[in-house]
């Protein structure tokens, strides 16, 4: 720290302990524990919380379709992409789950990995976890998830497995606690971009995608997306 | 920004005149409390969510030297750096440090009042560096060289005819017969051109808001995905935030979370909410190099000794000026300062002294419903109130006003003498209202009747009418539930 800064922060908190009439603490200051007030909406079983997330993502225009299990993941994809006539041009994170799924069995999906540099139309992740009590998906930054293919794509799709589900944020917070130290950035995302600054009138993708389609896979044995070395942790406990 | 909030009585006048602004308010604040009344009712726990908050926040503000302390740790831990800045002219001034440091000529900025309050741009400009807001209303007010007049809805006041006009300017290498009606076309022009931005810039500043102490990580929350281009694409990122948004936990963070986006734009939560953590990891595809955050006081630790306390808890969310009546009907502009609305009203002559901002406490009819809504419960009337003490104290105030307030001060301290003073003067009244019952212009108080007609009086007082026991009275109060 320079100097300039150290005497600016010593005026700073001298003025502050000034105004709270006393010195600097000795201790960590007393907090009486209080529960987190988690929502009803936000617990509640597995099939319940699934059930809200759905509602609460489809809720904020994000769109979702359910399969049965990972071999499903390519057909749907093709599906999604032809149906909005979107590019079958797809960046995806260099995530070794995402890397399972059969993507040979749809040869017209062209599929190349890493972050994105701006130019990518489709971008495919995986998330950290679903948070049921919005509909919100939870990513984080790593190794194998750029955070550039969450904002810089157009379209967004997420593949999610349906035990990723969790009821309230803290229990995402809580899986991200238990991996060690923070990693550098958490998205909190629920629905794809949105602005209101022309006349209040809503219009999806901004800056961000337009569309966030969510593939639910309902298929717990194979692992979750996007966890990258976050496991053992009861999602409901 | 030019604080022209001593000039308040003269912006209202233009803004009550202005016929394109009038158009502009009617639109939005029915929208804003309708959404967020339905957001509410679909959340049972927000009042108790409401009550925690508030307890966070005075907790925290009452240590707040320590949260601040280990947030810088946090901080400093993931690799990045702290500067605490006591004035704005040092936060600017570590502002540009960091940007010569990269030698960048343009900086992408995400929506911060802070940066406001310290008038930021004009900074950054005079000092050879182009800053590019990036908030779909930050950038067209930008365009238009306008301020902000609304903490969270910036182009609240500019309709999309005039947006239309502004882009068609600033945009000259776009085809000038492109349509340009549509809010769909607007906003992916701008997508377009701030995209370009977004890639090319050296360093992103965003604001906060909150800052969370146990990890060093600066929240921020938008709906269009600014923030993140802003702080992800850059090589430096820096968080500008002032002292109070600092809260202990991660989990304090998500309490307060649920009640900001609920009382702002009445979404359950809003579309991107980021917590970011130091500089780029080893292992990580992308995000910047450098990460670091000025803490900004300009007052602040003054405020947490004194009668304002209060207002440190506030979360910036402008549910305060989505109901105010004021605020609907003269917009944000005519406040003169960065903070418009009650919250504005309370903070600017807070800030920058009684003195320069007096108009701004007096105008409100202290009808309580910003406190109603606020989500951190802080008492915005009483706020006001201590403001308009503060400046009768000070002596500060118009003499005219001071001299009716004396007077009628002199009188109220004695009661048999009001009563009779009262009743002569609802007597006149009547009188002059004659059979309209109203009066059209009336003596010491022209500027008063000159907008509107003065509702005479029906000639005898309340305190005569209750003492005869008159029938209205009766009717209302029957005698078995006065009190004697």
């Amino acid at each position: 720290m320079e100097n300039g800064d150290n005497i600016q922060r010593q005026t700073i908190l001298s003025q502050l302990q000034a105004s709270l009439r006393r010195g600097p603490l000795e201790s960590p200051p007393p907090r009486t524990f209080e529960p987190t007030i988690v929502p009803a909406r936000a617990r509640g079983e597995a099939l319940l919380l699934v059930r809200r997330f759905v509602q609460e993502a489809e809720g904020a225009a994000a769109t979702i379709s359910r399969v049965a299990s990972i071999e499903d993941v390519p057909d749907e994809v093709a599906r999604y992409l032809i149906a909005g006539n979107l590019p079958t041009v797809l960046r995806m994170a260099p995530d070794f789950r995402l890397a399972r799924i059969p993507w040979a069995r749809r040869p017209t999906l062209t599929i190349t990995t890493g972050a994105s540099d701006g130019s990518d139309e489709v971008g495919l992740t995986g998330a950290l976890a679903g948070v049921a009590e919005t509909g919100t998906l939870v990513f984080h930054s790593g190794a194998e998830s750029p955070t550039t293919l969450n904002f810089l794509p157009a379209t967004h799709i997420v593949v999610l497995n349906t035990d990723q589900i969790v009821g309230p944020y803290e229990q995402a917070i809580a899986l991200l606690r238990a991996a060690g130290p923070l990693p550098r950035t958490i998205n909190f995302i629920t629905g794809p971009s949105r602005t209101a600054d022309i006349e209040q009138q809503l219009e999806l993708g901004a800056h961000g995608p337009r569309r966030l389609h969510i593939v639910l896979v309902d298929d717990p044995s194979i692992g979750s997306f996007g966890e990258h070395g976050v496991v053992n942790v009861s999602r409901y406990g | 920004m030019q604080n022209s909030s001593s000039e308040f009585e003269k912006n209202v006048s233009i803004a009550l005149a202005d016929k394109t602004l009038q158009k502009a308010l009617s639109k939005f604040q029915d929208g804003f409390s309708v959404r967020r009344t339905q957001a509410i009712e679909r959340l049972p726990e927000f009042d108790a969510l409401r009550d925690r908050s508030k307890r966070i926040k005075e907790h925290t503000l009452k240590y707040l030297d320590y949260y601040l302390e280990q947030f810088e740790r946090g901080v400093v831990a993931s690799g990045g750096h702290v500067h605490w800045a006591v004035t704005p002219e040092d936060a600017r001034q570590k502002i540009l440090e960091i940007c010569r440091g990269v030698g960048t000529t343009s900086v992408t900025k995400g929506k911060s009042m802070i940066a406001e309050e310290i008038a930021l741009n004009p900074y950054l400009e005079k000092n050879g560096i182009e800053p590019i807001e990036t908030d779909l209303g930050e950038y067209i007010i930008q365009l238009r060289d306008e301020p902000p007049s609304h903490i969270i809805a910036p182009a609240i006041h500019v309709l999309k005819e005039q947006v239309a006009a502004t882009f068609r300017k600033a945009h000259s290498n776009f085809d000038p017969s492109r349509p340009l009606e549509k809010a769909r076309a607007l906003v992916d022009e701008a997508k377009e051109v701030l995209r370009a931005k977004f890639l090319a810039a050296d360093v992103g500043i965003t604001g906060a808001n909150f800052l969370v102490a146990e990890t060093g990580s600066a929240v921020i929350v938008t709906n269009e995905g600014n923030c993140d281009l802003t702080q992800t694409l850059p090589r430096v990122h820096i968080v500008l935030a002032s002292l109070e948004k600092v809260v202990p936990t991660l989990e304090d963070a998500t309490t307060l979370l649920r009640v900001l986006a609920r009382s702002a734009t009445g979404q359950e939560f809003s579309t991107y909410t980021t917590f970011a953590t130091g500089p780029k990891r080893s292992s990580d595809m992308d995000g910047p190099d450098e990460f670091h955050v000025v803490l900004l006081d300009n007052g602040r630790s003054s405020i947490l000794g004194g009668n304002f306390r209060e207002i440190l808890s506030c979360i910036r969310c402008g549910a305060c000026m989505n109901h105010c009546p004021v605020y609907g009907a003269v917009g944000g502009h005519a406040y003169g300062g960065v903070y418009p609305g009650p919250l504005g009203a309370v903070l600017t002559p807070a800030l920058d002294g009684i003195a320069s901002a007096s108009a701004l406490p007096n105008a409100s009819t202290l009808c309580g419903r910003c406190e109603e809504v606020c989500p951190m419960r802080i008492p915005l009337p009483k706020l006001l109130r201590h403001h308009r003490e503060q400046e009768f104290s000070r002596q500060l105030g118009s003499t005219r006003s001071r001299l009716s307030l004396s007077i009628w001060a002199f009188f109220a301290k004695r009661p048999r003498l009001y009563g009779v003073v009262a009743a002569i003067s609802t007597h006149l009244l009547y009188m002059a209202g004659g059979k309209r019952g109203h009066i059209k212009r009336l003596l010491f108080a022209s500027s008063w009747t000159g907008g509107r007609d003065f509702p005479a009086s029906q000639g005898r007082t309340f305190q005569s009418l209750w003492a005869s026991g008159d029938s209205l009275i009766s009717k209302a109060w029957p005698t078995s539930q006065r009190r004697q």
